[in-house]
């Protein structure tokens, strides 16, 4: 059998200006993509490359002549002859504040490529103020949509609250959560098909919920771990990492990717083994594989035990 | 996908609820009994799933009849349309009228908004927590909320109570006085009298609120009571307010109703859309879009089928023009939506309105059931082989759900957060399909046009603002009502037909287009009531607010307030709106406490605001700082020295709500 060959139309392509350099796109493509095409850095969050753009978390905006409000590239379309200016006073001043907003109302230290953007933007969350106390468990789950809560003028609201440590596998900790609607769309209609989170509440009292807060054994979770793999924060994190982390142990320097493939069935999805001190912390999958696109099985991804069960006799 | 589902069945009553909205379940896969032939098929697949839109009335139903909406009944509505519990929660717990913690049957939303803030809500919602215990307690008869505008500010303060049962009933207390407040909160809800359900209009029409009020409640005033101009001669869109009997459908065609139906049926879409484009109206649902191009874009689209949204959500604070002309004139919005319909080539319309407007809803109830009887709706209407019909949806309260894209979310069953545009909704809008969506007011507008003829309306009113415009008076005025004047008309005049300020004396400041408007001073009131003498003088016509505030007010506790609903009412969706609207919330109690440095916030607000208007998703974050910055900038709130403008901000001092 010969391997087909997608047979997808010729795309026009289409001239746009980046940052003052002509670049020549292919039609249909992002304002992201022309900029990866000149080596214009533009940082992400709610992008996922697996995923279709949310553009909610607004990180990526940029200028386009002539419109009155900037855009984000992650899935703004191209359009021929649009000039896009990616680090303009404007562009810096959003950037710069969505960073404050969500360091001041997030805890962004699992984030990996905060502390860069942080400085780059210069950005300063602790200038809204001393952060509130931390939520006790279900306190932000309970609230009713439009309830005011009169402010504390004295402290900056945020999101955070205990971890949900509900099951042996993997640990949500929305206390990091930015909302970029990634595990829902990864959980659901995107991949999964499973739908066991979602978005509840609204505004900033919004969150990623199972139905009525129940906890994960009691929802129509599979644990395939695909929630984790696409989560750009930490919030969903690996039993194990999430162990370490706490115990001070988690050091990625002394980590080693190995990528192979999972023996459990036929498929043969690619697993990627994070291992520390010959143990295995964690696995992901290559976000590349054009079959599975990063997303695994329970199997893939938690089934791993086997593997370090050391003979004692 | 795969669902999980509780064990737990709903009460009778919730299944009732549901079942009449639903029909009765088929199968145990649908939440019926299970019997021993559902185990030699599978339900599922599309068919199963393209009900989701009725997710919105079945939460509805179920509110309606027991006040919350249980796990079990949650459950219920889960496994009927087979929608996943998470993503059934998530819509559940979107909105402020529906809770999914257990509750009294009847709900008091007392509005502590601008325009009640304005009239003593203060005073009487520090009163009644004295009385009642603090707003969201935990009582076992009432619990009353703190409300955002109830679309009633005419007779501000207003109230509302609701009460679940069968059928729902409902009280408004308008101006509302410390002793309605206690009956409302007082009055032991009615006895639940069981399923049957009695509907205000007999059969045809299935009323959702019972006629009577809820007890403790007293009759509301009739509609035309809001409009002091009713009777005058010369009034256009509101003419027939307070003339016609709002239920009688005779009465509506003896004063000229359905006389611009037959004219669009002579003239055939293309002529309505002609003359829609002669007469150069524009949006009035705060956008200022012209009307016509809408139309014609929608009408071009080979995809089908299409579809018109009548956008009665009307949560603007300060605005309550819509509901004055539902509750006033009904069967105009009905023929406008029609009209519209066959003009863009849609055979459904729907109309959502806001859930706080339950006169309006019995009112549209009614009038959609006598334009069925006389074949004014459905199929082949009048003869003319064209085919029509509408269905009302209830939003739940949420002000975002009247943008254009959040809408149809709701109305899908989803969470009401707005799309990114492009595609635009002419393109993609209702169920992924070509769709017009326009204002109530803008619909009506249309009568008038084909009656008297595009080029005759657009002699009316100035350059491109042409036509009549409804304004919503209301604050520290003689006479707060709806107004209709010519485009052009000065704020003075139309301050002045209102009986000017109690005392006489020029206003401190006045509230143009509503949270998202912005604020002028009283000494600037020649500026012409037009979108280019609003643009102009840097401020916005909005959906129509004048909210006009005397130096009785407490002008820094007005912006908090303003800053509260943009808080409370953001979807959540965006950054710079989620957390930019709680840290300007938290700027302004600062600043108008006293607490903090004046300097620092201020600067911290400027600087928020222009990510929010600058990188927002949609028109509420975009214009969630507009209110604040003009009272800063143009009234001298807080004492700011006129500040340089942020870099290079985006210049409009009032960006209209979208633009497209
Ligand atoms: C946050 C927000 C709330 C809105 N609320 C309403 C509303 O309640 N009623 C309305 O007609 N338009 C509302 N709009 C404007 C609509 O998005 C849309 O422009 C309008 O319905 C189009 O109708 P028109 O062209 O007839 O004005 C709102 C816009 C935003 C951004
Ligand atoms: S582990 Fe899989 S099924 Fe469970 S929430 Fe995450 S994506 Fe959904
Ligand atoms: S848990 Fe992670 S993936 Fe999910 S919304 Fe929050 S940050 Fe995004
Ligand atoms: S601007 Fe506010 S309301 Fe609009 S999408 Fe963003 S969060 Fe939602
Ligand atoms: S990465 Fe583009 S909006 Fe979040
Ligand atoms: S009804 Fe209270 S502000 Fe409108």
């Amino acid at each position: 059998m010969s391997t087909p060959v997608p047979l997808a139309p010729p795309r026009r392509l289409v001239d746009v200006t980046i940052d003052g350099r002509e670049v020549r796109v292919p039609e249909g493509a992002t304002i992201l993509d022309a900029c990866a095409s000149t080596g214009t850095d533009v940082p992400t969050l709610c992008y996922g490359d697996t995923l279709t753009p949310k553009n909610a978390c607004r990180v990526c905006v940029v200028e386009v002549d002539g419109a009155r409000t900037l855009a984000p590239a992650c899935s703004r379309a191209v359009e021929p002859g649009m000039a896009v200016r990616t680090d303009s006073e404007r562009v810096r001043h959003s950037r710069r504040m969505v960073l404050e907003l969500l360091g001041s109302s997030v805890d962004l230290s699992t984030t990996p490529e905060a502390p860069e953007w942080m400085e780059r933007y210069g950005a300063r969350p602790e200038r809204f103020g001393p952060r509130a106390e931390p939520a006790a468990l279900g306190e932000r789950d309970a609230r009713h949509a439009g309830a005011h809560e009169p402010p504390d003028g004295a402290a900056a609201a945020t999101v955070e609250q205990p971890p949900k440590v509900d099951n042996d596998l993997y640990v949500r900790d929305y206390g990091k959560c930015i909302m970029c609607y990634k595990c829902v769309d990864a959980c659901g209609e995107q991949w999964q098909n499973t739908f066991a989170i979602g978005v509840a509440g609204r505004g900033f009292d919004a969150r990623i919920s199972t139905e009525h807060d129940v906890a994960l054994p009691d929802s129509a979770c599979v644990y395939c771990g695909n929630c984790i793999e696409v989560c750009p924060t930490g919030a969903l994190s690996f039993r194990s990492e999430f162990e370490m982390r706490a115990e001070g142990t988690w050091d990625e320097e002394r980590q080693t990717q190995t990528t192979t493939i999972c023996t459990y069935c036929g498929v043969g999805c690619n697993v990627t083994l994070h291992v520390q001190e010959n143990e295995i912390v964690k696995v992901t999958s290559p976000h590349d594989n054009p079959v599975t696109h990063g997303n695994l099985c329970i199997k893939g991804r938690f089934g791993f035990q086997h593997v370090q069960q050391r003979r004692h006799d | 996908m795969d669902l999980r589902f509780l064990d737990a069945p709903p009460t009778d009553a919730e299944r009732d609820a549901v079942d009449a909205v639903l029909g009765p379940a088929e199968s145990g896969w649908d939440g019926g009994r299970r019997e021993a032939a559902d185990l030699r098929y599978a339900r599922g697949g599309h068919a199963a799933r393209d009900r989701r839109d009725l997710l919105l009335p079945a939460l509805h139903a179920v509110n309606d009849r027991v006040g919350w909406i249980s796990p079990a009944a949650l459950d219920y509505i889960c496994r009927r349309l087979t929608v996943p519990p998470a993503e059934a929660y998530g819509v559940a717990t979107f909105y402020a009228m529906f809770a999914v913690h257990e509750r009294p049957r009847r709900v008091v939303h007392v509005c502590t908004d601008i325009a009640c803030a304005a009239r003593g809500a203060d005073r009487l919602r520090a009163d009644l927590a004295e009385r009642a215990g603090p707003p969201g307690g935990t009582g076992s008869e009432v619990v009353w909320h703190e409300s955002p505008c109830l679309g009633l500010c005419e007779r501000a303060p207003a109230a509302l109570a609701l009460e679940a049962g069968a059928p729902p009933r409902y009280a408004v207390a308008a101006p509302a006085t410390a002793a309605d407040l206690d009956r409302l909160t007082g009055a032991a809800a009615a006895p639940d009298e069981g399923p049957a359900g009695t509907g205000a209009h007999g059969s045809a029409g299935a009323a959702t609120f019972a006629s009577e009020p809820a007890a403790g409640g007293r009759a509301e005033p009739p509609a035309h009571a809001s409009v002091p101009q009713a009777g005058e001669p010369g009034l256009v869109l509101l003419r027939r307010i307070g003339v016609v009997d709002p239920e009688s459908l005779d009465d509506y065609r003896a004063n000229g109703g359905y006389a611009a139906l037959r004219r669009a049926l002579r003239l055939g879409p293309a002529g309505v859309i002609r003359e829609v484009l002669d007469s150069g109206l524009v949006g009035r649902g705060g956008a200022a879009f012209p009307t016509g191009r809408k139309w014609e874009g929608t009408a071009r689209q080979p995809d089908t089928p299409h579809y018109l949204v009548c956008n009665a959500d009307e949560s603007e604070p300060g605005t309550f023009k819509d509901r004055v002309v539902m509750e006033g004139d009904p069967f105009s919005v009905i023929e406008a939506m029609t009209v519209a319909g066959y003009a863009t080539a849609a055979r459904k319309g729907y109309l959502y309105i806001r859930g706080e407007y339950p006169r309006a809803l019995s009112l549209l109830e009614n009038a959609i059931a006598r334009a069925r009887e006389r074949n004014l709706l459905g199929r082949d209407i009048l003869g003319s082989g064209f085919d029509f019909d509408i269905e009302i949806r209830r939003g739940a309260g949420a002000y975002i759900c009247g943008e254009e894209t959040a809408i149809f979310n709701s109305i899908e069953g989803r969470r009401g957060e707005p799309r990114s545009k492009p595609p635009f909704p002419i393109e993609r809008g209702l169920f992924g399909k070509p769709t017009t969506i326009n204002n109530v007011e803008t619909l009506v507008n249309v009568l008038p046009i084909l009656l008297m003829g595009g080029p005759a309306y657009a002699g009316i009113g100035t350059g491109r603002s042409t036509g009549p415009k409804l304004f919503c008076v209301s604050g520290t005025v003689r006479r707060p009502g709806v107004y209709e004047l010519p485009f052009g008309a000065t704020l003075r005049e139309l301050v002045t037909l209102a009986g000017g300020t109690p005392d006489g004396r020029p206003p401190r400041a006045v509230l143009l287009g509503g949270a998202a408007g912005g604020f002028v001073r009283g000494d600037e009131l020649d500026i012409p009531l037009t979108f280019e003498g609003a643009r102009e003088a840097g401020a916005t016509l909005g959906s129509g607010v004048v909210l006009v505030l005397d130096d009785t007010v407490d002008l820094p506790a007005i912006l908090v307030r303003i800053a509260a609903f943009f808080r409370d009412e953001s979807c959540g969706q965006c950054v710079p709106c989620r957390v930019g609207t709680v840290r300007q919330e938290e700027a302004l109690h600062r600043l108008s406490t006293g607490a903090g440095a004046r300097r620092t916030d201020l600067e911290l607000l400027r600087d928020v605001g222009a990510a929010m208007r600058d990188a927002s998703i949609c028109g509420l974050g975009q214009t969630a700082w507009n209110a604040v910055e003009s009272a800063i900038d143009r009234l001298g709130v807080f004492g700011a020295e006129p500040a340089a403008a942020p870099a290079e901000a985006p210049s409009p001092a009032h960006a209209a709500k979208e633009d497209r």
